[in-house]
């Protein structure tokens, strides 16, 4: 009985981990991955996550790839005087010791051509091009509309 | 003539010093002037049935009123999101709240739907979508701004810039105040309570 639940538990623990799941390579590693579910695919997705330089060089994240999308874009959304925009960003710089967040309101992957319809509570994988590190497999969780960050108990 | 230069020396600091006191007092007024005079927003907007909704409609109500577009996947579902959360936390008093999503790129999201849009955050936020001119309108009575920009890597070839505040509009018409970008939904409801 105590084996059944601990298995259920874990059954429903393993999608909400996923966001969780740290990946890396050389210095640098990314957690925290999650997107927006869509309405349908006419409108650009969204990607945001958390990167942390663990080295002694700088580095930056300076491309992305995903079967999710045909034309995935680096974004920084500024607000100056009240007025929002969200121009395209060339790189994520990610200065060495540092961890850097994209986030509402801020760097942001901005995933123009949905493939598919992107669904709650599925995943999908992106490949994220760094300047020093090279190129990391990430797989990124698929969230309510409604979620302003990704569920993680170790969440700063 | 040395004396002269000490002497014009003088004058321009009193100036600097008088042109200082200056922004000193005025920036205050300024301020005041946006926050306390009154002024009464107005819109006369299609719904997604082609129906026109008016300000008039919702007399007696609070209005939380926010301008975007459903193209924009960053900073809009981040507010539309608290105003779903400002809904559901104000339990009953939600009665006396309408909140409103206008669109400031219409003809596209009358084509994408502008109620699947908001209906995915929050059933009961009103989506409307007018005619250009009527958006202007709208635009220039809330005093917000917005604009197109070409954007040649954008789904369509551009982009749209646009204040990305929340409005509050009480129930006699009056423009109270705003929440600005990233006020968190606690904030707002709180504030709410205070007012209804
Ligand atoms: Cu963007």
């Amino acid at each position: 009985m105590k084996n059944t639940v601990l298995a259920l538990s874990l059954l429903f623990a393993a999608p909400m981990a996923q966001a969780c799941e740290t990946f890396t390579i050389g210095d640098i590693s990314v957690e925290h991955a999650w997107s927006r579910a869509s309405i349908g695919t006419d409108r650009p997705g969204v990607l945001y996550l958390e990167i942390t330089n663990n080295g002694t060089t700088d580095d930056a994240l300076t491309g992305l790839t995903t079967p999710a999308a045909s034309m995935p874009m680096l974004h920084e959304t500024v607000v100056t005087d009240g007025i929002a925009s969200m121009p395209h960003a060339a790189s994520v710089p990610v200065p060495a010791g540092q961890t850097v967040v994209l986030s509402p309101g801020g760097f942001h992957g901005m995933l123009m051509g949905l493939t598919n319809v992107l669904k709650e509570g599925e995943t999908f994988p992106i490949t994220l091009t760094f300047e020093q590190a090279g190129s990391l497999d990430v797989s990124v969780d698929v969230l309510s509309m409604r979620v302003e960050a990704a569920a993680c108990d170790d969440a700063k | 003539m040395r004396l002269r230069h000490i002497q014009i020396g003088l004058w321009i600091m009193a100036g600097l010093a008088a042109l200082a006191y200056g922004a000193l007092i005025l920036r205050p007024q300024m301020n005041a002037q946006t926050q306390e005079t009154t002024f009464q927003p107005a819109f006369s907007l299609a719904d997604s049935a082609g129906q026109l909704r008016t300000t008039d409609e919702f007399a007696g109500k609070f209005q939380l009123v926010f301008f975007g577009f459903t193209n924009c996947p960053d900073v809009c579902p981040a507010t539309l999101s608290e105003m779903a959360q400002v809904m559901d936390d104000l339990g009953d008093a939600a009665a006396k709240v309408q909140p409103i999503f206008i669109s400031i790129d219409p003809e596209r999201d009358r084509r994408l739907g502008i109620d699947s849009f908001t209906q995915a955050f929050h059933p009961e936020i009103l989506g409307l979508a007018g005619d250009i001119e009527a958006t202007q309108a709208a635009a220039e009575s809330f005093r917000i701004f917005f604009a197109r920009e070409d954007a040649p890597n954008a789904a369509g070839g551009y982009t749209m810039s646009h204040s990305s505040a929340l409005y509050l509009i009480g129930p006699k018409g009056d423009w109270l105040r705003q929440y600005d970008y990233g006020t968190p939904a606690t904030e707002i409801l709180f504030d709410l309570n205070t007012r209804l």
